[in-house]
């Protein structure tokens, strides 16, 4: 089978990729320009670990064809943290200890950054259903939910200060 | 509330975890972000049937085709004596469940591997499965296992009963008749998953002189090494494992399903070999838990006192011997002071995975049957569930059920805090209904050891072996800073692979924070003395003449010198002059790992037209020993509350008549989501173990266990009857509301 030429942006990087038809964006990043922070729990788009925002859409990269990203732009999880540091969100996660394994931890980081990014003051039952396509197993999500309200909190004193 | 007084400086922080810049920003490696140059990729063939005879396999077409290096089926592994383990990983001439593997190939690509396997053709005699405990224990039922005997007893004719488990005490038929009230219900749990989100994966790479090296997730890369070297027969110094970062275990990460497969085929490969489970087959073909059925009668006088309780219990093995059915056997009344009792379990072979540990393995089971029947105990006698659980409640110097007495223990402690807890204090509205357990498990120590290394500028380096699966990295650090009295930030903490750290049992039993946590005091102990002699050599004094103060070595008050206190970084600095670098090492066999207890309530409420329950509250109380780090105790509690809640609520496997399960994927196999469950309530206990210089107890296992009975005793006050068997989906409640009405 021949293979499929992808340009693609990822992370503020052009990048070029040759790859097979039937291979998922999540393949791309994590077997073609290894970045492997971006996860795969199921393949299905049912855990949410391969979470990546897709031309400011969050997808589940695994349900993404590769050839489907041709002149997209793609952020993971590595393209969240910038010269100036963590963001505030994967601060946050730290500080109120939201991740025990950390596998789904990735995902959340994408998802959580982008529901910030589109609602400021989200309130609890916003933030539960935002990220409820993104299983986690460990915390039982209590953790996680107080670090993205803290997270919202702080970014709201730092914008208006 | 008034602060108490602490008594530690770092113990019962809660710094951020050592680990975690990598965690957050996707730069950890976990078991499939190992790759190597050249490497090739491996795929398993798993059974279509349930249970069959292998009558041929014809691997030619997938042998000869290009871009495939290796093939291989149980005839490559050693033929003699195979152990379970090996017959699991690749079956010999029976396929005993739906997905098990028989085959496997290691290729070039992820295509040309999957196209290898479909070229691969296998003749089978389908035969019938037995496909629950009540059809394994039939007369004239299928066997499973054509040569097993109950408890490997030749005089027995062969069944699926694989061992038999019976403890007792007293007078059980005296001790009912004392009874006023009693309860008699049958209770049944279907399987459920571990649920990791990470599934297996590793890289075998097998050098010229048959020198292994494997990469994977797993709980203990010791027991890989040796699981390995049983499978393979090969000598264990001819293997080394690097454990990944681990996405999540609970139990299910103890065995090895890919590793030795993965060996074998780099073995004849020549080449590295990468093996990824897909997670449909980690739902297929790894480790559930055992669905059970578990009788239990317990009886109880006017005034409240358990006079009598019996319990028996059939725990589904899958295929291969060795359920939970002994642990499940010794916790069911683990948690009350009882004179007279019977406890009889049977380990039962069906054509299902075969089980592994899952989060206090046994224990939510059958403590789901005696606490929902301790729940309608109390109804009986018109008692506060808790007030029947503190008469009856077991203390320091009570006989457990499974024979010691125990040492100091928290159930007692938790009652009593959760009685007085403004959650509980605080009744539900009405339509919302309540319901009480409480959860136990034993915990275990074992070996750990520890190495401590001292940088020149006063930075720890700990070395040990226990794969950290929910921040005990952050733990190691706060022992390691409180025992030599130095910051938490200059400690780091590194899980070595099997040649740079030593022997280390799994991260499992609750046991790590405990064991490995002592191992890592005891080693900085052996640094503190080192710190001393060298202090004492500095001022010329005996090494009995210095004490260890808060990092500083310190002349013992009345010794005649004047002496300004030697930091911990001084003497970390002049080691080159003193005697060389400062390390230290211990290792242990802990014991004394000291049971953990809990108490749970939740409130929920039922949606009669669509059968779902809502968890409006839960509140989880947990003795701890002592918290190192109080949110990850925490942590625990409130992720051990939520697999519980989806154990008691949604999860289950669900197969066909054939034996083929029909929910295999996280879309219709439903694990909690953020947005099913409310927060998760903490209130940690200490009541210290005097087995462990800070009072640790493991926290890991009991939070998974209450939940289940918890949450089925508060559909029971919502609904006004009970449902005895989990989980309470939507289409049973809806099911029960119609048999009700």
């Amino acid at each position: 089978m021949s293979k499929v030429h992808v340009e693609l942006n990822v992370n503020g990087q052009p990048e070029e990729v040759l790859c097979e038809p039937q291979q998922s964006l999540l393949d791309l990043l994590r077997d073609e320009l290894h970045l492997t922070g971006t996860k795969e729990g199921c393949g299905t788009g049912d855990c949410g670990a391969c979470t990546v925002l897709m031309d400011e859409r969050l997808v589940c990269s695994c349900l993404v064809l590769a050839p489907e990203a041709n002149g997209k732009k793609v952020v993971t999880v590595e393209g969240i943290a910038d010269q100036n540091g963590l963001h505030v969100v994967q601060q946050k996660l730290l500080e109120h200890a939201a991740l025990q394994c950390g596998v789904c931890t990735p995902g959340f980081v994408v998802a959580a950054k982008a529901l910030l990014d589109k609602n400021p003051d989200p309130d609890e039952t916003t933030i539960r259903y935002w990220l409820a396509g993104n299983l986690c197993r460990c915390t039982g999500y209590d953790k996680i939910i107080r670090a993205v309200q803290d997270a919202a909190q702080e970014l709201k004193a730092t914008t208006t200060s | 509330m008034a602060e108490a007084v602490r008594e530690f400086t770092a113990i019962g922080t809660r710094p951020i975890r050592p680990d975690g810049v990598e965690k957050v920003t996707g730069k950890a490696n976990f078991g499939a972000d190992f790759s190597l140059p050249g490497m090739l990729y491996g795929k398993v063939l798993r059974s279509p049937y349930a249970h069959a005879r292998v009558k041929g396999i014809d691997l030619s077409e997938a042998k000869a085709m290009e871009g495939v290096f290796s093939v291989i089926t149980s005839a490559d592994f050693p033929k003699e004596n195979p152990s379970d383990m090996s017959c699991n990983i690749l079956a010999r001439e029976k396929v005993l469940y739906h997905g098990h593997a028989l085959a496997a190939v290691a290729a070039r690509s992820q295509s040309i591997a999957e196209e290898a396997i479909n070229s691969i053709k296998v003749e089978y005699e389908v035969l019938q499965p037995v496909l629950s405990a009540d059809a394994a224990l039939a007369e004239d039922a299928p066997l499973v296992d054509e040569n097993l005997r109950t408890n490997g007893d030749e005089s027995f004719m062969p069944s699926n009963v694989a061992a038999t488990v019976h403890y007792e005490r007293g007078d059980v038929d005296k001790g009912f008749e004392k009874a006023d009230y009693i309860v008699e219900e049958e209770y049944r749990i279907p399987s459920a998953h571990q649920g990791y989100i990470e599934p297996h994966a590793c890289v075998a790479d097998v050098n010229e002189k048959g020198r292994a090296s494997v990469w994977c997730c797993t709980q203990g890369a010791f027991e890989v090494r040796n699981y390995i070297s049983e499978v393979l027969q090969k000598k264990i110094s001819d293997i080394k494992v690097t454990p990944s970062e681990i996405g999540g275990g609970f139990g299910g990460k103890t065995v090895v399903y890919v590793e030795p497969v993965a060996v074998r085929l780099s073995e004849l490969a020549g080449r590295p070999v990468k093996m990824v489970m897909n997670r449909e087959e980690v739902f297929r073909a790894t480790g559930p838990c055992s669905a059970t059925v578990c009788r239990v009668k317990v009886g109880a006088n006017k005034d409240g006192i358990i006079t009598a309780a019996k319990a028996w219990m059939a725990y589904e093995a899958g295929a291969f011997p060795g359920s939970p059915v002994t642990p499940g056997c010794m916790s069911i009344f683990a948690p009350y002071d009882l004179k007279n009792f019977v406890i009889d379990g049977l380990d039962v072979l069906v054509n299902k995975p075969k089980v592994a540990a899952y989060r206090a393995p046994g224990a939510p089971q059958s403590m789901h049957a005696m606490e929902s029947a301790v729940d309608e105990l109390a109804r009986k006698l018109n008692m506060d569930p808790i007030d029947l659980r503190l008469k009856n409640a077991a203390d320091e110097g009570t006989e457990a059920p499974y024979g010691p007495k125990y040492p100091a223990i928290g159930l007692v402690e938790c009652l009593k805090a959760a009685k007085v807890h403004p959650n509980y204090v605080n009744k539900p509205a009405k339509d919302v209904g309540r319901g009480v357990a409480v959860g136990f498990w034993f915990n275990i120590g074992m070996q750990s050891s520890a190495e401590i290394w001292v940088a020149p500028n006063g930075a720890v380096t700990i070395m040990e072996g226990s794969p950290d699966i929910g921040g005990s990295r952050a733990s190691m650090c706060l022992m390691a800073a409180e025992t030599l009295g130095i910051p938490y930030d200059s400690i780091n903490a590194v899980i070595g692979d099997t040649e740079s750290t030593g022997f280390c049992n799994l991260t499992g039993g609750s046991r790590t924070t405990f064991a490995t946590g002592l191992a890592v005091v005891r080693a900085c102990e052996d640094v503190i003395a080192e710190c001393k002699r060298r202090a004492a050599m500095t001022w010329d004094l005996d090494t009995e003449q210095v004490d260890w103060e808060n990092g500083f070595a310190v002349p013992r008050p009345g010794v005649n010198i004047e002496a300004e206190p030697l930091s911990f970084a001084e003497l970390a600095k002049t080691a080159g002059r003193t005697g060389g670098p400062l390390v230290g090492r211990a290792s242990v066999n802990a014991q004394g790992a000291g049971a953990c207890f809990s108490v749970n309530w939740t409130d929920v409420t039922v949606d009669r037209d669509t059968g779902k329950v809502d968890v409006q509250a839960f509140t989880a109380v947990q003795d701890a020993g002592r918290a190192i780090h109080p949110s990850y105790v925490e942590g625990q509690m409130q992720g051990g509350a939520v697999q519980g809640i989806g154990w008691a609520l949604n999860e289950e496997y669900i197969y066909d008549d054939n034996g083929v399960l029909e929910n295999a994927s996280f879309l219709d196999y439903r694990i909690p989501v953020a947005s099913d469950v409310p927060m998760i309530d903490c209130q940690i206990v200490e009541v210290p173990n005097p087995s462990h210089p800070y009072g640790v107890r493991g926290v890991g296992e009991t939070p998974i266990v209450a939940p289940l009975a918890a949450t089925a005793n508060a559909v029971r006050e919502v609904l006004g009857f009970r449902i005895n068997d989990l989980p309470m989906s939507p289409p049973r409640v809806l099911e029960a509301l119609d048999n009700a009405s």
